[in-house]
């Protein structure tokens, strides 16, 4: 028996609640610092404790008055297999053998939005206020402002936000900050049977980290850790991980997340272009040539954007 | 379950072994999480399959399916090879020492008595030899100790034999008969935790048998964190079993008389079980208070001492059950006109499928009770390969009748822990949709007034049953409950101060220790009463004060017995009645009395050191040699399923069960390992509850459709590939499905032969949300258990190929 009692994980919530007098990060904008700080808050993913269960998925797709679409099944238990708009939270099964004791490892990861403190998505967005950050931390998408560009889309280092063929408009994972606004925590976390997914301020998740990684470490998985990223200053959904030294063996976890140059590229140019929209819009016909990879924008989404921005061309 | 959910915390290893709980029973696993994260506990999982179990386990080990005994025979014989036993725990509370009869024997995988056209054994050898006090005699050292047989049983099973029978690799088998040995000492405990991946075979009983004995030379039932938890696959299953919703109980596990059982006499004539040691409890010598009072409780006036209380009301049973095999079977013979299928979904649930379409055609008519719409109700429905069958043919009438759901319904779910926990109705039936109490009520009163106009045979027991609720037509949940408990039917005086009264009529009784065979008690189900006393409804209690920080959390609900939280607690302090670890105190012998956290099982004055904890046993102990109780050995012995993929390595000529029953026909519908290459199983994933989620669109979005799962070897010999199509197909039928290939399913080498697995998940069917697809039952055997007929579900042969997909 090891020699430490771990402390219950935090069931409680956290009590304040907040509104855009908390805002600290303003998509396209500039606002003052607000005058007071909340509490960090944090959501805490222990991969070792996951038993794959799925009643996150179904928690998020009830609290958020969602149904995603009766797919197929493709060869793996992943359903669905990718987030979407109307799924903020997927798990994602790896079947991995460990090469040190050459046993299969189920490796089961719930994906979603990290909630980044240096939020890649809310710089790289050319909307004012339609992506914002609260002093705790929570990186919300204000949809009334969203033009639909998929911008966040490339700005996000963890390949999360998702546009909707619908209405046109990114969707993502919110940390249910309309429960947590009213001193409740996360549907999916409330629905967690084995508390595989905890949440509370950053420092009580931290601590509860330890206990979990210290356990962990008994067990014979000496590399155990915490996944916060610093590259993108810390997110406020953590994950405790068996393999802390090596996050892409759970399905494609990145190592060490950044945001893209060319978004940290743009987030210079708006400052030097002052903060008019215009100007903001200006500097979209610059990264739109620069930005290309595998989340591409549809042309639909490129043309509106355009649009929006006044230039009127296709690509 | 011996022990309750809560109590899995305080373990130091968890084996889950026939069963899955993560995925099959997430909620309760948290207490495995509990016991892991608070207390460093290791998990072990042993399973054909890597599972979602198996991916938060310490260790895992493969087995292949329905090799469950010669792996855990193989433990008991690592424990005792390397003494790793309890041995205060293992003489002083199991039958160890007891002299068996002589001419008990065990020779090439059958004990004596074997009767091979009956396939049944002659079981008188299977008992104890008694001394001339009538008591049973006792030495372990006497070669015919039960000790010195189980000791000769079990060492057959070595690591070899267990590699080439189980094809668990001997250094895993090793690993893990290590891990479970060292909870051989008093202060380390094991729990198993097992479902149907134990019961759905056809030696299901032995299975868990095998366990229970490892557990009791560990010493390791009674105490915390201990004992045999069967987890329970419905939120009332455990409710029904205890009700005695099976054909050949009425509740509380007391027996429906048999056709040989004619008089009340000679019905309680076997049911004395006097004690067989020197002063032990016997606590079944209270069968006839529990008996009589049922009756009463079902005839109340017209149960009378003149008519021995109604016994010829009772029916008699001229088989030994009428399982759903046995039924099924009736209904294929033609024998059967109509069915009252409740709550059940019986063409996707039992064996054999085309024989079940075929059987359901013959009915007259079939009456469907559910809240949902299942594919038994629509069996004449053509929905083509899904169910291909020629509507215009079948005459059956079937009448469906909408009942609520649970969550519409008020009153008690008995959960795998025993624990009765009240609930109150959450919502409104929807449309015209029905109690069931309403529905049966309803049934009820018609055909009593049909009986009443017309007559008919034999219609006492129906005009005379007790019916007397507040309203006929609608029992309450509460007057059902009060029934259960049981009450007062005459003022009984106190023998010892005739001014006082023991009993006072009209009264609920406080338990059952108040019932009596004199007709003056009535108790619907005894292991129930107390449940609602006169101290209200316990069911409902919602106190989750815990003062020791154990679990045990007494004042939560009510458990069955008495709100004993776990059962043979006396046996988790030594002879002396000193817990056997003090930081898990649940009982203690203060000098004269019984203290601690949990209601003991013993009397409470009971002296430790002359009264076993066995209570319910007439020896006191518990049994390692089960005596002629099963039917297929007093010990468990490795037989192979009916469909195997090997010969049984200990006895070539024996296939599967001997003793287990196969209707006329059904064995010429196993196949051979020749035909049909691959070990099948079947299983549940945890996106879904049985064929019930399927109707429920975000349960159909997680997993939506059927799926087999194979090897990434078996997928390559066979060119499949991973989310292609496949058709699988058994003696007894065909399916087709999506293949997920997988590494958390590996080949295994039995006996030098490689055996490939192949999972067939339980779930779909062709109404509801998710895409329509079969299920198991399609392939599997018409065969159950030896002794409760359970289906053998988990264990049957297949064989697979790579198919084009449906033209989109």
């Amino acid at each position: 028996m090891v020699s430490f009692i771990l402390p219950p994980a935090p069931t409680t919530d956290v009590k304040t609640t907040y509104g855009q007098e908390d805002l600290i990060k303003r998509s396209a904008s500039n606002i003052s610092p607000p005058a007071r700080q909340l509490t960090p808050v944090a959501k805490l993913i222990d991969v070792s404790k996951c038993i794959g269960c799925k009643a996150c998925e179904v928690a998020c797709l009830e609290w958020n008055d969602m149904r995603t679409p009766v797919g197929v099944n493709t060869g793996v238990y992943d359903n669905p297999h990718d987030l979407t708009p109307d799924m903020f939270t997927t798990m994602r099964f790896t079947e991995w053998v460990n090469p040190e004791s050459k046993n299969l490892e189920w490796l089961i990861r719930k994906d979603g939005c990290m909630h980044c403190a240096d939020p890649g998505c809310l710089k790289a967005c050319p909307a004012p206020g339609a992506i914002v950050q609260y002093s705790n931390g929570i990186v919300d998408f204000d949809h009334d402002k969203c033009i639909g560009c998929g911008y966040c889309v490339k700005g996000c280092p963890f390949n999360i936000p998702r546009i909707s063929q619908v209405d046109n408009k990114a969707y993502k994972c919110t940390l249910c900050s309309d429960r947590v606004a009213v001193g409740q925590g996360p549907a999916c976390a409330k629905a967690c049977p084995t508390q595989a997914i905890v949440f509370g301020t950053k420092d009580e998740m931290k601590k509860h980290a330890e206990g979990r990684i210290k356990d962990l470490q008994s067990r014979g998985f000496k590399n155990a850790g915490l996944y916060d990223p610093p590259g993108v200053g810390g997110t406020h959904v953590m994950y405790v991980l068996h393999h802390n030294d090596q996050p892409q063996i759970y399905a494609n976890l990145p190592n060490n997340p950044r945001i893209s140059p060319v978004v940290e590229l743009w987030k210079g140019a708006t400052k030097y272009a002052g903060l008019a929209a215009m100007a903001a819009f200006a500097a979209i016909g610059v990264i739109h040539h620069l930005v290309t990879g595998p989340n591409k924008v549809s042309e639909e989404e490129e043309r509106k954007a355009e649009e929006l921005a006044g230039k009127g061309k296709t690509s | 379950m011996t022990n309750s959910w809560t109590d899995i915390k305080n373990t130091d290893l968890v084996i889950i072994m026939g069963g899955n709980a993560a995925e099959a029973h997430p909620c309760g696993f948290k207490w495995v999480t509990e016991a892991k994260a608070n207390r460093g506990a290791k998990l072990i999982v042993v399973d054909p399959r890597f599972t979602r179990s198996a991916a938060v386990a310490d260790f895992y080990a493969p087995i292949r399916q329905g090799t469950d005994i010669a792996f855990l025979l193989g433990v008991i014989n690592y424990c005792v090879q390397n003494d790793k036993v309890q041995w205060e725990y293992t003489r002083n509370f199991t039958n160890a020492s007891y002299i068996v009869k002589e001419g008990f024997d065990y020779n090439d995988g059958l004990f004596t008595g074997y009767d091979e056209a009956r396939r049944d054994y002659n079981r008188s050898t299977w008992d104890y030899e008694l001394g001339e006090d009538g008591f049973v005699k006792s030495d372990i050292d006497h070669p015919r100790s039960v000790w010195n047989l189980l000791k000769k049983h079990v060492s057959a099973y070595t690591p070899e034999m267990v590699e080439r029978i189980c094809g668990t690799p001997k250094d895993k088998f090793l690993k893990v008969a290590q891990m479970i040995s060292e909870c051989s000492t008093p202060t380390k405990t094991m729990t198993s935790m097992y479902a149907l991946g134990w019961t759905q075979h056809s030696k299901g009983s032995q299975n868990i048998r095998a366990m229970a004995m490892l557990q009791l030379i560990l010493g390791n039932i009674g105490v915390r964190g201990g004992g045999m938890n069967a987890l329970r696959g419905h939120s009332n299953i455990q409710g029904l079993t205890d009700i005695g919703l099976m054909s050949n109980l009425i509740p509380g596990y007391l027996n429906i008389p048999t056709e040989k059982e004619t008089t009340f006499d000679q019905y309680m004539s076997t049911r004395g079980f006097k004690p067989m040691r020197p002063n032990q409890m016997s606590y079944w010598q209270n069968y006839k208070k529990f008996f009589v009072s049922f009756l009463k409780s079902m005839w109340s006036d017209a149960a009378t001492p003149e008519n021995n209380f109604a016994f010829d009301y009772l029916p008699k049973l001229d088989v030994p059950a009428y399982d759903v095999l046995r039924v099924f079977e009736l209904m294929h013979e033609g024998k059967m006109n109509g069915y009252f299928c409740q709550g059940f979904n019986p063409l996707l649930s039992f064996p054999n499928r085309k024989k079940l379409t075929t059987a359901l055609s013959k009915l007259k008519f079939l009456v469907v009770m559910d809240p949902l719409q299942t594919e038994t109700a629509r069996f004449w429905e053509n929905h083509g390969e899904f169910n291909d069958v020629n509507s215009g043919s079948i005459q059956t009438e079937v009448i469906e009748l909408p009942t609520t759901c649970f969550a519409e319904d008020e009153g008690s779910l008995t959960n795998s822990g025993r624990w009765l926990q009240w609930h109150w109705a959450g919502g409104s039936p929807p449309g015209e949709n029905k109690h069931d109490t309403w529905i049966m009520a309803q049934i009820y009163l018609r055909l009593k007034k049909l009986y009443q106009q017309e007559g008919g045979a034999f219609a006492e027991p129906i005009l005379k049953l007790d019916w007397r609720y507040k309203d006929p037509g609608v029992p309450s949940p509460h007057e059902l409950a009060k029934e259960l408990n049981g009450s007062v039917l005459a003022d009984v005086p106190d023998p010892n101060d005739p001014t006082k009264m023991l009993l006072q009529k009209g009264k609920q009784v406080v338990s059952f220790a108040a019932l009596r065979d004199d007709g003056t008690t009535a108790c619907a189900c005894w292991i129930y009463s107390g449940c609602y006393n006169e101290a209200g409804n316990n069911m409902a209690r919602r106190d989750n004060s815990d003062p020791a920080d154990l679990g045990t959390f007494g004042k939560w609900s009510w458990s069955w017995p008495v709100n004993r939280r776990i059962l043979y607690n006396r046996a988790s302090a030594d002879l002396n009645g000193k817990p056997w670890d003090p930081t898990r105190k649940l009982l203690e012998w203060n000098g004269t009395t019984w203290t601690g956290d949990d209601v003991p099982d013993i009397g409470p004055t009971m002296k430790p050191t002359e009264v076993g904890p066995f209570i319910m046993n007439p020896e006191g102990s518990a049994r390692l040699f089960t005596r002629g109780m099963l039917r297929d050995g007093p010990f468990p012995a490795h037989y192979e399923p009916f469909e195997a993929p090997i010969a049984n390595v200990m006895a070539p000529k024996i296939r599967g069960n001997p003793v287990a029953r196969v209707f006329k026909g059904d064995m010429e519908q196993f196949g051979e390992a020749k035909d049909f290459p691959y070990a099948a199983t079947s299983y549940r994933l945890t996106e879904h509850f049985h064929f019930w989620t399927k109707h429920s669109q975000r349960n159909a979005a997680m997993q939506p459709e059927f799926f087999v799962e194979i090897s990434e070897q078996l997928a390559a010999e066979k060119n499949v590939k991973s989310g292609g199509w496949v058709r699988v197909w058994s003696k007894r039928g065909s399916v087709k499905a999506k293949a997920v290939v997988t590494k958390r399913i590996q080949p295994l080498t039995c006996d030098g032969k490689t055996v490939h697995i192949v999972g067939i998940p339980l779930h779909w069917g062709f109404i509801g949300e998710t895409k329509k697809g079969f299920g198991p039952n399609s392939l599997t055997p018409y065969v159950g258990d030896a002794n409760i007929e359970t289906p053998e579900y988990k264990a049957f042969l297949v064989d697979i190929e790579s198919i084009p997909g449906p033209v989109a």
